[in-house]
Parts: C-alpha cells; structure tokens; sequence
C-alpha cells in the first residue's frame, strides 16, 4: 500500500482512508460530531434508558415520601409542630433521596464499558459529563420538586404560593445536590458497597445546598420572600455547573486508569 | 538549576533519608516551644477578667483549630502537586497528612466541649466555628475512607488527591453557609476570645503554642512520611539497601 | 520512506509492584497490523489501555504522528476506536439504537449507513431487539459493526474473536483486511491468533 510521503494528520488521514476505497466509498462523509451534538446525544441516551426502566424512576420518589412519612409517626401529627418542621423534612428527604439515585448514574456505564468509550470518544469528557448529571437531576431533581408540594400538603402547608415557593426552591436546590454528587459518584465508582462511603463523600459538600435551601423553604411556608437564599442556591447551583463536571470527568478518568 | 532540588524531592530514598535527618531539627524546638506555651498559659498568664481560669484551655483549643485547617490546606496542596506533576512522593505526603489533621481536629472539637461546658453550661451549642469544625472532620474522614475503600495505591492516591482539591474548594463556602444560618438562629455567635484586646501576656504563650504546634505536625508528618516510603515502596531494590545498612 | 503513523518509546509501567511492560518499544507504519499475543495476564489488555491513552505510562511515550499523544489526548481518541473486553453495549437499549448513540457521538450517522452496517454483520433480523436478550457472539457482531462505522485510522482490539462462530470469525477477518487495505492499523490482542486472511502481521510476545 503506497503512503502519501508527507506527514498526515488524523483528521486528513481518516479522510484519505475514505478515499483508498472500501465498501463505503465517499457516500458518507466523516463529518466529526459536534460537542453539542454529542452532549445531546449523551442527555438523550440516559433519558431512553431511564424510561425503559421505569420502576428505577420511582425509587427516590417513593423513598422521599417513605422519610417523609417518618417525621409525623416518630413526632407528633399535629399540624402546627408539622408545618414548623416541614422544610427539614422536605431537605432531608430531598437529599437522602438524591442520594441513592447518584447509584444509577455511572454505576451501569462503568460496568459495560460505555464510560470508557464517552473517554476514549475525543469529545470533551467534561461536557459529556455534564449531559449525564444535567438528565440525572432531570430523572431525580425535577420529579422531588413536583413531589414536594405534596409532601408537604401531608405536612399542613396549604398556602399556594408557599407550595409554588418550595417548587422552586426544591427545584433549584437539587441542582447542586446532582453535581457535587455526581463528582462523589465518579470518585467511588468500582468500590464495592459505596453506598455508606458515598454518603459519607457527599453530605459534607452539599450542607450549604441544604442550608439555603432549607431556609428558603422555611420562608416560603412563613409567606416571607425567599429571594435572599434562593439566591444563593442560585450561586451555588451556577459554580456547580461551571466546576463540578471538570472535576466529575476528572475523577471518571482516574477510575479508568 | 533551580528545580533540581524539587526533582530530587520527588525521589523516595532521598526523602526517605531526608525525612530522617529533619525529624530532630523539628521535633526539639516543638517540645521546647509547647512547654514554654503551656508554661506561660497555664501558670504565668494571668486569669481573664470575665472567664477567670476556665479560659485557659484556649492555649491549646485554638492551635489545635489553627492546625486542623492548615494541615488540610497542606494536604490539598501536596495531593494537587501529585495530581498534576504525578509525583509519588507528593501522595504520600497527603496521606501522611491526614491522620494528623483528623486529630487536630478531633483535639479541638474535645477541647471546645470541654470549655463550653463549665463556660456556658453546655457541651455543644452549635456555633459556626465548631460547627464548620465538625464538618472539617468529617471531611478528614471522607478522605481517608476514600483512601482505604481504594485497593489499588496509585488509584486511591489520585482519587482521594481530587476529593482533596474539590474539598478545600468547599471549605470556605461551607463555613460561609454555616455562618450565613448561625446569625438567622442566634445572636452574634459565642466569641471565645476578644483577640484583639488580649493582654501581651495572654498572647505570647498563644504564639508560642501556635508555633509549637506547626513544628510539632512537620515532625509527625516527617515520622509518618518516612512510613509510607516505606510501605509504598517496599519491593524496590534500595530499600533492601537501606534496611540491611 | 513509510511515513510511521503510530511510534512507541520505551514503554514501562508498573500496576502496584508488578513491572508490566518494561522498555516496550516499536512502530506501525500503515496498512500493518499486530498480533500481540502472551499467556493470561501477561500486560496484553494493560498494553492496549496504555496505547490509548487511558493509562499513563511510567516511562516512554507513545506517539502518534510524531507527536506525543498526551499533548492532545482527544485528537488522538478521535483517531482510534478501542474495543475491550465486553462489548460496549447498553442492555435496555437495542442493537441499532445502541450505534446510533455510541457513533453518534463521534461522527454524524445516517440512517442508512446503520442498517447497511447491521446488515453487514448479519444482525438485520435481530438488531431491533434489546441487547440484554442477545447472545454474546450476537453482542460481539454489534460491537464489530460499531467499529466499522467509526472510520478511524487505528484499531485497538482486545480479543476481537471472542464467542464468535467460524463464520463470525471470518467476518472479523474480512473487517480487518478491509481496514489494512484503507491504509489503516490494527493493533489486536489475541490468545488464539487471528484469522488466517488478515495478513502481513506482526506478533508482539509478552512475557509474564
């Protein structure tokens, strides 16, 4: 086989090698994905197969109203003691809840090897990174969020806009719950039972998520404006997103190696 | 020139005799400067006009508060240096550290109980320094379990090395939270100390603590180095060396 | 002169105290393959991950063009398709959805192109059922139909063969042949050795 004589790059020469001929001709054109097209397709991969298994779905949201459940029965059902302790039932469940759904978002990818392949894809392992973490907290996030107005209905909050409040609130709060937990999850990945170690790796980094959430949950039950710790879960939310995935493909990379 | 020393700090037989010969030059002056700390603080110090004596447990609560955070910084800096540079030595610097920070920051969770108590009659109240304290510990625990769920050393190094970096990361936005929910909770949180109006005879012993205890971790963490080279290292050839010699 | 497209120097890496690889050095030009061949856990699946890039080696380098991979670790990726043990494959999904994401991600795929490939492996009949209720040789077609859709110069393969019939391991064959006569590389792991008809090839012998 003749070589070209001058130093070829991989992009040239993966067009050359269209060009030597082979069943596929130059019909098909190797256009490279773009990073965008291939975060889309990396969000819309895990959202297919969360729904192809729909009982997994369900878990957190079961277990969520499960702890939920637990405050009345182990404290008093009164209405008055409930709606002053129903911002920390709502965050705990939230992020106890949280928790155990970090378990399905790389364990299944680093068993059959498709997590190696996303590193070995020559896209930006970052952003891929952040498509799965972006469709985890919208399989996880966005249902508690829905839930938690519900729940705390149960809790003897009545009011609408306390209930819009704590949407939002649970909604924007879970966002940096997802991405420090998702940094926690690629750290663990491959060690057996690391659902303790898990816990024990990710509670201390999302106690300021809970805090400004909880708050901004107890002001929405009270009818106050929330817009001071919501705020600040909107910042913790935005760092999230700029620094976790970076470190979440990071931590993907050394569970490679 | 000027990074060869740094390169030969990443040999571990050269660490491992340089650890040997700087333990002393450390360890000494630690036990020197802690004595006179506790000298001048437990015996010379006079009594502090609102906490009469109670107070003096400050002289060894708040180096231990000092060391737990800088030992941990210390630890994020040798686990990055590992990370980027891949240095061996550098790992095992950040695991060395971290049983040493763990107990500094257990000494000052025990030691602000203790004050507490007769203090203000309670042995925990949630202010935001113990409060950011505890969660430093937790932190510290994190890691090391990290480290041992992790069989395989160069894996465990380069994943606890990135939970330290994200950790000290979090550091301050997490004391910032806890502070942020102290003040919606309580009056301006319990002052131990007014550090400003201390009497120079109440801050000297402090200093001298402060200062006892920095060389009193490099000693430990010199000690504790010299044991990991040796572990990690234990089938290479100068080893054998080393201990026949 | 052959331009030598893939160049390793001097490879040494230690997995905890064992010294895998010690001092690995050699070049594929294009249109060449390698056999690397040894007994189990003599380093051949540690070798491939290390040409990768997935592992970072002790010593040496690898170069790709001249370059040393590790300057741009992901032009490199984008020039080579790795196939480990297990194919990759998501069970929940289907044989054709599963390429649709896996090569999708690298390259624009149409919808053609993908039927012709499962064609190809003879997977057209079954490729719309889920993976998870395939047989391994049929995962290793799909895998194999994944591969020749990526157009890449530079194929890593651990155990290429593996649950494949005699008529898989032709195909296999063929697929190889194919991409040696486009000028592209082959680096393969085999216990076995690979099939007849792929031809010139070198053996790299590792020793435990």
């Amino acid at each position: 086989m003749s070589s070209t004589g001058s130093p070829v790059t991989p992009l040239v020469a993966m067009v050359d090698s269209a060009r030597l001929g082979g069943p596929h001709g130059l019909a098909e054109a190797m256009q490279p994905a773009s990073a965008l097209e291939a975060a889309r397709l990396a969000l819309l991969r895990d959202l297919q197969l969360a729904f192809r298994k729909r009982g997994q779905l369900l878990q957190p949201l079961a277990f969520f109203v499960m702890v939920a459940l637990l405050f009345p029965l182990a404290v008093s059902p009164e209405p008055a003691r409930l709606r002053e302790l129903a911002p920390a039932v709502l965050w705990i469940g939230a992020l106890l809840a949280s928790l155990l759904a970090l378990e399905f978002l790389f364990r299944d990818d680093a068993y059959d090897g498709t997590l190696e392949q996303y590193a070995l894809s020559g896209q930006s392992l970052t952003s891929l990174m952040f498509a799965k973490t972006l469709a985890h907290w919208l399989l996880t996030g966005v249902p508690l969020a829905l839930m938690a107005p519900v729940v705390a209905m149960s809790l003897g909050v009545v009011a609408a806009p306390a209930l819009a409040g704590i949407v939002l609130a649970v909604g924007v709060g879970t966002v940096p719950l997802s991405l420090i937990g998702s940094i926690g999850a690629a750290l663990t990945l491959g060690i057996k039972r690391s659902g303790t170690l898990l816990s024990l790796l990710t509670l201390p980094l999302s106690l300021p998520a809970l805090i400004f959430g909880a708050r901004a949950t107890q002001l929405a039950i009270h009818g106050a404006p929330l817009l001071a710790p919501l705020e600040l879960l909107g910042a913790l939310a935005v760092l999230g997103i700029t620094l976790a995935p970076i470190a979440a493909a990071a931590a993907v990379r050394i569970s490679l190696e | 020139m000027a990074w060869t020393w740094f390169h030969r700090l990443a040999s571990p037989p050269h660490v491992y005799a340089l650890a040997a010969r700087l333990t002393p030059w450390f360890a000494w002056p630690a036990a020197l400067l802690i004595a006179a700390g506790l000298w001048g603080g437990l015996v010379l110090a006079p009594p502090d006009y609102q906490q009469g004596d109670g107070f003096r447990i400050l002289y060894v609560h708040a180096p231990s508060a000092w060391m737990s955070l800088m030992v941990y910084t210390t630890m994020a800096i040798a686990a990055a240096v590992g990370l980027i540079w891949r240095m061996k030595v550098a790992h095992a610097v950040a695991a060395s550290c971290a049983p040493i920070g763990a107990s500094f920051t257990f000494a000052a969770l025990v030691t602000g109980a203790l004050w507490g108590e007769p203090m203000w009659g309670t042995y925990w109240e949630w202010d935001p320094r113990m409060t950011s304290e505890l969660v430093l510990l937790f932190l510290y625990l994190g890691y090391m379990g990290l480290r041992a769920g992790i069989e395989d050393t160069q894996r465990a190094d380069r994943a606890s090395a990135l939970l330290a970096v994200v950790g000290v990361v979090n550091v301050p936005i997490i004391h910032y939270s806890v502070t942020w929910w102290n003040s919606l909770h309580q009056a301006p949180s319990v002052m131990r100390i007014g550090k400003p109006s201390m009497p120079a005879a109440m801050l000297a012993p402090l200093l001298l603590m402060l200062l006892g205890f920095t060389l009193l971790f490099v000693a430990l963490l010199l000690v504790r180095l010299r044991g990991e080279v040796l572990a990690r290292e234990r089938a290479a050839s100068w080893i054998r060396e080393v201990v026949s010699g | 002169m052959p331009v030598e497209q893939l160049e390793v120097e001097n490879l040494h890496l230690w997995r905890g105290e064992r010294h895998v690889l010690r001092g690995l050095r050699f070049a594929l030009a294009r249109g060449a393959c390698l056999e690397v061949c040894g007994a189990n856990g003599s380093g051949k699946t540690t070798l491939l991950r290390t040409l990768c890039g997935l592992i970072y080696p002790e010593e040496g380098r690898v170069l790709w063009n001249g370059e040393d991979v590790q300057r741009d670790l992901r032009a490199f990726h984008a020039a080579l398709a790795y196939l480990g043990h297990e194919p990759p494959l998501k069970a929940d999904l289907t044989a054709r959805e599963n390429l649709h994401y896996w090569i999708g991600v690298r390259r624009r795929l149409g919808e053609e192109e993908l039927s012709r490939a499962l064609a190809r492996v003879g997977a057209s009949s079954w490729c719309g059922r889920r993976v998870r209720t395939l047989s391994a040789g049929q995962r290793r077609r799909v895998a194999l139909a994944g591969l020749a859709l990526l157009h890449v110069p530079l194929w890593l393969l651990d155990e290429p063969t593996t649950n494949l019939d005699g008529e898989g391991r032709e195909l296999v064959g063929t697929l190889l042949s194919e991409q040696l006569g486009r000028g592209g590389m082959v680096i393969a792991a085999v216990h076995q050795g690979l099939p007849a008809s792929v031809s010139p090839v070198t053996r790299l012998e590792l020793a435990a």
